[in-house]
């Protein structure tokens, strides 16, 4: 069954969509986006480098993603708004990570294959990093889930119940940056953002409470990367993009679903 | 035993001293309340009784154990996230769904366990904020400026709802308030701060103390001088207190 190479994509793509969807909950929360996006596009200098010194994409994603998270985590409130700080860090580091590529010589590297993904390509020993990351991400928010939700409501809440919400900051800082090196195959860095982000505000309408909306942002995300991958087959369409493109219709249809819905009660 | 003690604290935000040598003890079931102008240090005190900041001196001892329960001034919650009432009520640790419908009776908004936070009015809110703070049967509840946004009934019926958790639950109250009228009636012990303790004592002790007089006015029992102070963000604290005197 592994042997078909859009049977791992498919499973690639939902492994993605399932770590991706409670964090992709708090990005949105705590108006995160930017970071999500900052720390996809810093991954690239990471790829550049594991390829220079003949390492896994993965562990060389990974290393760079979670240096500009901590980065950042650490420089927010001195001196600098954290948007600006985030466009600097992560602009630059996109900015060395393709100059960087440039001079890796001998090897060809298809660049687009790690800014758009190549989840086709997906291979066994890939399916097993992606679900182990997957694994990792989801345990680690589903450990930390109601620490994680008091310090999103507020800080003070949640000193006052025993909660360091820098602790818990750095949680899905660390939970970021191992989404983000597991998902560089599947959508690439440029669309990884758009996975956390899209699945996460279309669940929106649907949802009274915090636990519901990750987990219809969980469906709407594997949803998105079985009918995207399959509109990719049949149309010859690039997979991430359309992976993403189908996320988007879905948050468009209930978005627009629930103002309906809204206007008429 | 005192439930908290603050020994010669002092808290500084960068090179701006923001409390100098406060020092203070709330004991087990009496209500205290701070008062003090804009930027007198009120929130940080509160806030480094719940750990959130850091003393650059001194220390806050918390009694072994103690069960606090903490509303903030103001709580934002972003729109994107979806909140029942209920849900709300079982964070972080998760409470049993009698504990939530108690705590609810006992803030006084015992039918909205399914509402959502965003539709809530600025009473509601409030009083599911004090619930939340109920749930873990504190026996220290910390209140800052609480009826914000509440018009003055509201306030007033807020305030009685908090002598009534008092006596029900024997739990001690640390609150910070500019409605002075409140603070007279309810208060068993007034701390006067503007940076550090100006006085304290019992409500008519600090009302007719010097200082207090200094900083909020005598008229009308303070109240008014105590709303102009409110929009005086730039006051400039004199140990004299003669300029600002009335």
């Amino acid at each position: 069954m592994l042997d078909d190479f859009m049977m791992r994509a498919t499973l690639a793509g939902i492994g993605v969509a399932l770590a991706a969807a409670p964090l992709g909950c708090f990005v949105v929360w705590r108006r995160m986006a930017y970071f999500g996006d900052a720390t996809a596009h810093a991954a690239i200098l990471g790829v550049a480098l594991s390829l220079a010194l003949s390492i896994s994409v993965f562990a060389g994603a990974l290393f760079i993603a979670l240096l500009m998270a901590l980065t950042v985590n650490l420089l927010t409130g001195r001196g600098y708004a954290m948007d600006t700080l985030l466009g600097v860090l992560a602009h630059s580091a996109l900015a060395f990570g393709l100059v960087a590529v440039s001079f890796l010589s001998g090897i060809r590297i298809d660049l687009m294959a790690y800014l758009f993904g190549d989840i086709l390509a997906v291979s066994h020993l890939d399916l097993t990093v992606i679900w182990g990351g997957a694994a990792l991400v989801v345990a680690l928010i589903g450990w930390r889930w109601s620490a994680l939700l008091t310090a999103t409501l507020n800080e003070d809440l949640a000193y006052a119940s025993g909660i360091d919400p820098k602790r818990e900051q750095l949680v899905l800082t660390l939970a970021l940056a191992i989404t983000v090196a597991v998902a560089i195959k599947v959508v690439g860095v440029l669309l990884i953002a758009a996975m956390l982000i899209i699945p996460a505000a279309a669940a929106r309408p649907l949802s009274r409470t915090p636990e519901s909306m990750a987990l219809v942002a969980a469906g709407i995300g594997s949803v998105s990367a079985l009918v995207g991958l399959r509109a990719a087959y049949v149309f010859d369409t690039p997979a991430g993009p359309s992976i993403v493109c189908v996320a988007a219709l879905i948050f468009a249809a209930l978005s627009i679903a629930g103002k309906v819905r809204t206007s008429t009660q | 035993m005192s439930l908290v003690c603050v020994d010669d604290l002092s808290i500084s935000y960068g090179a701006k001293a923001v409390l100098s040598h406060v020092s203070l003890r709330i004991e087990p079931g009496e209500i205290v309340t701070i008062v003090g102008p804009n930027g007198s240090g009120k929130t940080s005190l509160l806030r480094s009784i719940i750990g959130a900041v850091k003393p650059a001196r001194g220390r806050v001892t918390r009694g072994s154990n103690l069960r606090l329960g903490y509303v903030p001034q103001r709580l934002h919650i972003d729109p994107t996230l979806p909140m029942t009432v209920a849900r709300f009520l079982a964070l972080p640790g998760g409470a049993a769904r009698t504990i939530i419908d108690g705590a609810l009776a006992q803030a006084g908004v015992p039918n909205l366990l399914n509402a959502q936070m965003s539709r809530l009015s600025g009473g509601q809110f409030q009083r599911v904020l004090l619930a939340r703070a109920l749930i873990g049967k504190p026996q220290l509840l910390l209140l800052d400026e609480a009826t914000q946004g509440l018009d003055q009934p509201g306030s007033a019926a807020f305030y009685r709802q908090i002598e009534t958790v008092r006596r029900d639950t024997g739990c001690a109250v640390l609150m910070i308030s500019h409605e002075l009228h409140v603070v007279m009636s309810a208060s068993d012990r007034v701390i006067c701060l503007n940076g550090h303790v100006c006085c304290e004592g019992t409500p008519e002790v600090v009302a007719s103390a010097p200082e207090y007089r200094a900083l909020f006015g005598s008229g009308t029992m303070g109240a008014l001088a105590l709303y102009r102070h409110d929009h005086d963000h730039g006051h400039d604290h004199h140990h004299d207190h003669k300029e600002t005197a009335e």
